[in-house]
């Protein structure tokens, strides 16, 4: 049986797969977010160190994991983009960079909130919090880079190269910002002693991690389908779908 | 060909001196401006020294990172180097190292009186200048990607700001942190031996994407 691996590579054919998607991640996620808030509000227990306060961590955990695995994706998606030249790949890395960026600021704003009644202070230049502010200018670059680009084939190449260039860093930037937290020795606060986790809590959070995976697919494909629109715009098809009223 | 590159920018670089005196000018002004803001107190300046001329430094290679493919590409040289039967990044690698030739080196001279001014000590001046040698040449082989990219694009001045200086990060820690090591009296060796690994990291890499940002740019 011959597949035709790449049908879905056609931003037409995707457009119309998109638009089947959308409905069930979307409904996907907020069935678990609901639970997961449910979970992470009511049936967890309350922490007997950090007290109510901790709740936060089922916002900021799924934040910041979505925030990193994101911009990997993001990164993936534009290098088959520039490898195989396909379309739909580099618009996939268009649709991925907001989210991801929205994520990042998400986990940086929480965990400032979470840092005040711990830590005492909004912000310690501690070696994870400082990468991912790195990580949310990179985030920005990759999305001003092509922002400034009028032409969408040149934007997609050239913000390709920098997600790609990002990613190669990433690691090196977070070892280098660890070495030097460790060397100045200022924070005198550790985040990396986990306290064994209930596994109510384990659980809640899980779910909220997932529901943001849901979420994002949903976004994600939804703005997809716009940038499809906009740069289609051209084509017979989407002529078609505006003649029958459906955009 | 690759020599002609050089001998050309450099010989462009004699033949506008004040691009280079800017470049310079900015460096010292920009390092002379901290002791105004934060007070003129010794120990102070001390140990903010390293970090002030090394973000100093960081933020004049950036400043001149836009006269590295411009003119260039405006008069239309860099597309006849496109089509050359040469290899590009060869070329670019050329066009870089004159590029710190011309705004790096000056403040690798230039920051020992820098340092004079924070007062610091001798064998962290020499270890300012060693960190400052092997490092600069990096942010202009990074800075060249950002160039490239932004090339002929409204508003790259700021864009290239915007994407170079987070990868500039691992080098202005080592740098700095080269000259702390010293002044706190740690063997700093292992900092320059990370920043010489970058070097040679990016000498492979870095011309060889900025040639292909510099054909995705110019397509």
């Amino acid at each position: 049986m011959a597949i035709n691996w790449f049908k879905y590579s056609s931003p037409a054919s995707f457009y119309s797969l998109a638009g089947k998607m959308i409905p069930l991640f979307a409904a996907a996620a907020i069935i678990l977010l609901i639970m997961g808030l449910y979970v992470g509000f009511f049936v967890a227990p309350t922490d007997f160190q950090q007290g109510e306060a901790y709740r936060i961590i089922f916002i900021h955990v799924p934040a910041a994991w979505m925030s990193m695995f994101l911009y990997v994706v993001m990164a993936c998606w534009a290098g088959f983009g520039l490898a195989f030249n396909t379309r739909l790949s580099s618009m996939m890395a268009t649709a991925i960079a907001p989210t991801g960026a929205m994520f990042t600021f998400l986990a940086l704003w929480t965990g400032s909130l979470w840092g005040k009644p711990m830590w005492g202070t909004w912000w310690v230049w501690d070696a994870r919090l400082t990468s991912e502010l790195i990580l949310l200018f990179l985030y920005i670059g990759f999305m001003s880079l092509q922002a400034a680009i009028d032409d969408p084939r040149r934007a997609d190449k050239a913000g390709a190269i920098i997600a790609l260039v990002g990613v190669v860093n990433i690691p090196i930037i977070y070892f280098s910002v660890q070495w030097w937290n460790t060397l100045h020795q200022g924070a005198s606060v550790s985040v990396n002693q986990a306290p064994a986790m209930a596994s109510t809590m384990l659980m809640g959070m899980l779910i909220m991690v997932f529901a943001s995976w849901m979420y994002s697919i949903a976004v994600i494909l939804k703005r997809v389908r716009i940038i499809i629109l906009e740069r289609e715009s051209h084509t017979a098809w989407v002529a078609e779908l505006q003649k029958e009223g459906v955009v | 060909m690759f020599l002609w590159i050089i001998k050309r920018d450099l010989l462009l670089a004699v033949r506008r001196r004040s691009d280079v005196l800017i470049t310079l000018f900015f460096f010292v002004i920009v390092v002379s401006l901290f002791p105004l803001s934060v007070g003129p107190e010794m120990n102070l300046l001390r140990t903010m020294a390293p970090g002030v001329v090394w973000v100093a430094a960081l933020l004049a290679s950036m400043l001149s990172l836009n006269r590295m493919f411009s003119s260039d590409y405006q008069d239309g040289t860099l597309e006849q180097m496109l089509i050359s039967p040469q290899s590009l990044s060869f070329l670019v690698l050329g066009k870089t190292l004159a590029h710190w030739l011309v705004t790096g080196l000056p403040l690798v001279l230039m920051a020992p009186v820098l340092g004079i001014q924070y007062d610091l000590p001798g064998d962290a001046l020499f270890v300012l200048v060693i960190s400052l040698l092997i490092g600069t040449p990096v942010l202009s082989l990074i800075g060249a990607i950002g160039a490239a990219l932004t090339l002929g694009l409204r508003g790259g001045g700021v864009l290239v700001s915007l994407l170079v200086l987070p990868l500039y990060i691992p080098i202005l820690i080592f740098g700095s942190g080269a000259v702390e090591a010293n002044m706190a009296g740690v063997d700093f060796a292992a900092h320059l031996s990370l920043i010489g690994a970058f070097f040679f990291v990016s000498l492979v890499f870095a011309p060889w994407v900025a040639a292909w940002s510099l054909r995705v740019s110019l397509e």
